[in-house]
Formats: C-alpha cells, sequence, structure tokens
C-alpha cells in the first residue's frame, strides 16, 4: 500500500509476517511464510544445543567442567523454578516447564540474530496457550473428583444453583487466549518498536539501538517467558489442588 | 452516505490512538506495585529476590490490558479491518 498512514516517511519498515511459497493442502492455499522459517532456524539451533547437551552429559566426569557445567546449571536453574512453584508435584512436569521455557526465550531473543521472533505471530503463541489450557484441564480431571470440579465451576453460588457455571466456563475459556495474547502482543510490540526506530531514523540509528535491543528483545522477552512458565505453573497447581 | 477509503483511514488512525489510552491504567498499576516493591524491599532486605521476582509476575500479568489495547491499535493501522 503506497500511502502507509503510521510510516509516510519510509518504505522499508517491515514488520509484516511474509508468504514465501504457496502450495495446495486439500484444496487450500497454504503459504510457508517468514515465521515458519525463522522457527525452523531457532528449532536447529536447540537441537545442536540439545545433542551437544546430550554428548558432554554422557561422556560426563564426576567433577563438572566446561560444557557440562554450563548444562547442569540450566537444567538446575529450570528445576529450581519448577521445585519453587509446584512444590513436590513439580518433578513431573520438568520437562514441559524447561522445554517451553528454552523455546520460547529463544524464540524472543532471536530477533538478535536479524529473525522476525516466531512468537511475534499468534500462530505460534496460541497452541502454547492451547497446551497449556489441555495440561490444567487433564490435570484437573485426573486429580479432583467430578463432584469437586462441579462444585467449584459453579463456586460462589452452591452446587445445586449453576447460575455461575457460564460465566466460570468463559473465565477458563479466556485462561489460554490471555496468555497467548500477553506474550504475542509484547513481542510484537516490541518488533514494531526496533523496526520503526531503523526504518524511520536511517542511517543515525547507529549502535545506540543496540540498548533498546537489549531491553525490547533481551528483558522484554525473558521477563515475557519467565511470566508464561509461572502462570503456566500456577495454574496447574491450581488444577491439581490440595491434595495428593 | 458514502464514505470514501481514506476517511475510513482517518478515523481508524483516531481510533487507534484512542486504543492506546489503555496504556494509562497499566502505567499507574505498575507504578503502585514497583513503589509497594520497593518498600517491601526496604523493610525487608533479605527477601529482595523474591519480591522482585512477584512484582515483575505482577507487573506482567496487570500489562496485558494495556496490551490488548495496543493490540486493537495495530489491528486498526495494520489489518484496517473496517475498510470495505
Amino acid at each position: 500500500m503506497a500511502h502507509g498512514i503510521l510510516l509516510s516517511g519510509s518504505t522499508d519498515v517491515d514488520v509484516m509476517v511474509h508468504g514465501l511459497v504457496s502450495y495446495q493442502f486439500f484444496g487450500h492455499t497454504v503459504w510457508i511464510t517468514t515465521t515458519h522459517v525463522s522457527l525452523l532456524l531457532v528449532l536447529l539451533i536447540l537441537c545442536g544445543f540439545a545433542i551437544a547437551a546430550g554428548r558432554a552429559v554422557k561422556k560426563g566426569t564426576e567433577v563438572p567442567g566446561g560444557f557440562q557445567n554450563v548444562v547442569e546449571l540450566i537444567v538446575e536453574k529450570l528445576d529450581g523454578m519448577a521445585n519453587s512453584t509446584m512444590g513436590n508435584h513439580a518433578s513431573k512436569f520438568y520437562n514441559y516447564i524447561g522445554t517451553v521455557f528454552i523455546f520460547i526465550l529463544f524464540s524472543n531473543i532471536s530477533g538478535l540474530l536479524g529473525l522476525r521472533p516466531p512468537t511475534a505471530d499468534y500462530g505460534v503463541t496460541f497452541p502454547l496457550g492451547v497446551l497449556t489450557f489441555i495440561l490444567i484441564h487433564f490435570n484437573q480431571f485426573k486429580h479432583q473428583k467430578l463432584k469437586d470440579i462441579w462444585a467449584d465451576m459453579c463456586s460462589p453460588l452452591p452446587p445445586w444453583l449453576p447460575i455461575w457455571f457460564p460465566i466460570n466456563v468463559i473465565s477458563e475459556v479466556a485462561v489460554p487466549i490471555s496468555l497467548s495474547l500477553r506474550l504475542f502482543a509484547n513481542v510484537l510490540s516490541g518488533t514494531i518498536m526496533m523496526a520503526l526506530i531503523y526504518g524511520l531514523l536511517g542511517i543515525i540509528a547507529t549502535a545506540w539501538p543496540a540498548a533498546l535491543h537489549v531491553y525490547f528483545d533481551l528483558f522484554s522477552g525473558a521477563i515475557q517467558t519467565y511470566v508464561f512458565c509461572m502462570l503456566t505453573m500456577t495454574y496447574i497447581n491450581n488444577a491439581i489442588g490440595e491434595e495428593a | 452516505m458514502e464514505f470514501n477509503e481514506y476517511f475510513i483511514l482517518g478515523c481508524s488512525a483516531i481510533g487507534a490512538g484512542l486504543a492506546v489510552i489503555a496504556g494509562i491504567g497499566p502505567g499507574v498499576g505498575q507504578g503502585i506495585a514497583a513503589g509497594h516493591a520497593a518498600a517491601a524491599v526496604g523493610r525487608n532486605p533479605g527477601a529482595k529476590s523474591a519480591v522482585t521476582s512477584t512484582m515483575l509476575l505482577g507487573q506482567a500479568v496487570a500489562e496485558t490490558t494495556g496490551l490488548y489495547g495496543l493490540l486493537i491499535a495495530i489491528l486498526l493501522l495494520f489489518v484496517k479491518p473496517l475498510l470495505p
């Protein structure tokens, strides 16, 4: 569009997702977008790191040194974060929380590598929210009795008067949406702001935007990763309930 | 009455500006949270890390409403849903 409202001064401000290759999928035209490419690159980096970490641990020594030390530190920190929130339920969720944490963190800071962060696409963050939603309710049905869940869903009123039931259903459905939208909007706003600075200021945007990168990519990305994992753990912990 | 494309785009820009006013609330809320966290650290400096992580978690949750406003502004400016 020639008359961009916001970006009238420049033509090279680019924050949108672009389609690269289109193909037919059961009669629909589907696109391979820039999100897929950056997601693939992030996954390749993570896979390489994971393979290297696995090798380092497999021939690990009693006293860790070098790379093994780093890997053990990361795993210890992630497990400690899960332990501090979930208590004795934590050990079942180390895998999920650690994986999600590392994935979101690398996705958020991949803006530093010149990629468009994969988490700045709602198609990436919404599945993460849905995964959390499924985990919450799977654990709720696994650990609580059906009667207690029903009483919980009618909560301010007694269980035989389910007037509040629809409202509670809406608030349950809002959980994955707000989780994913929070992550998406934070990363997207950082991406847009960096693109505006580079596109509108042009040649005077040298060196000093590095400070903004530290804020928008590193700080904001790390905080949002932490928040996503903390909220996931808190919701799952609530779903499990007090018993067991 | 017929409205042309430029009128709708202009109104979308005004709407985007109004939507971003939603940022006032989270700003005030986050400031209050940070102030109370500073007071808590002043009373009990030993609990600094716990207070900080609780504060950041609460602030990030409070930020969500502002981000919804921002999201609506971005939708109005870039996706242009009101154009016929």
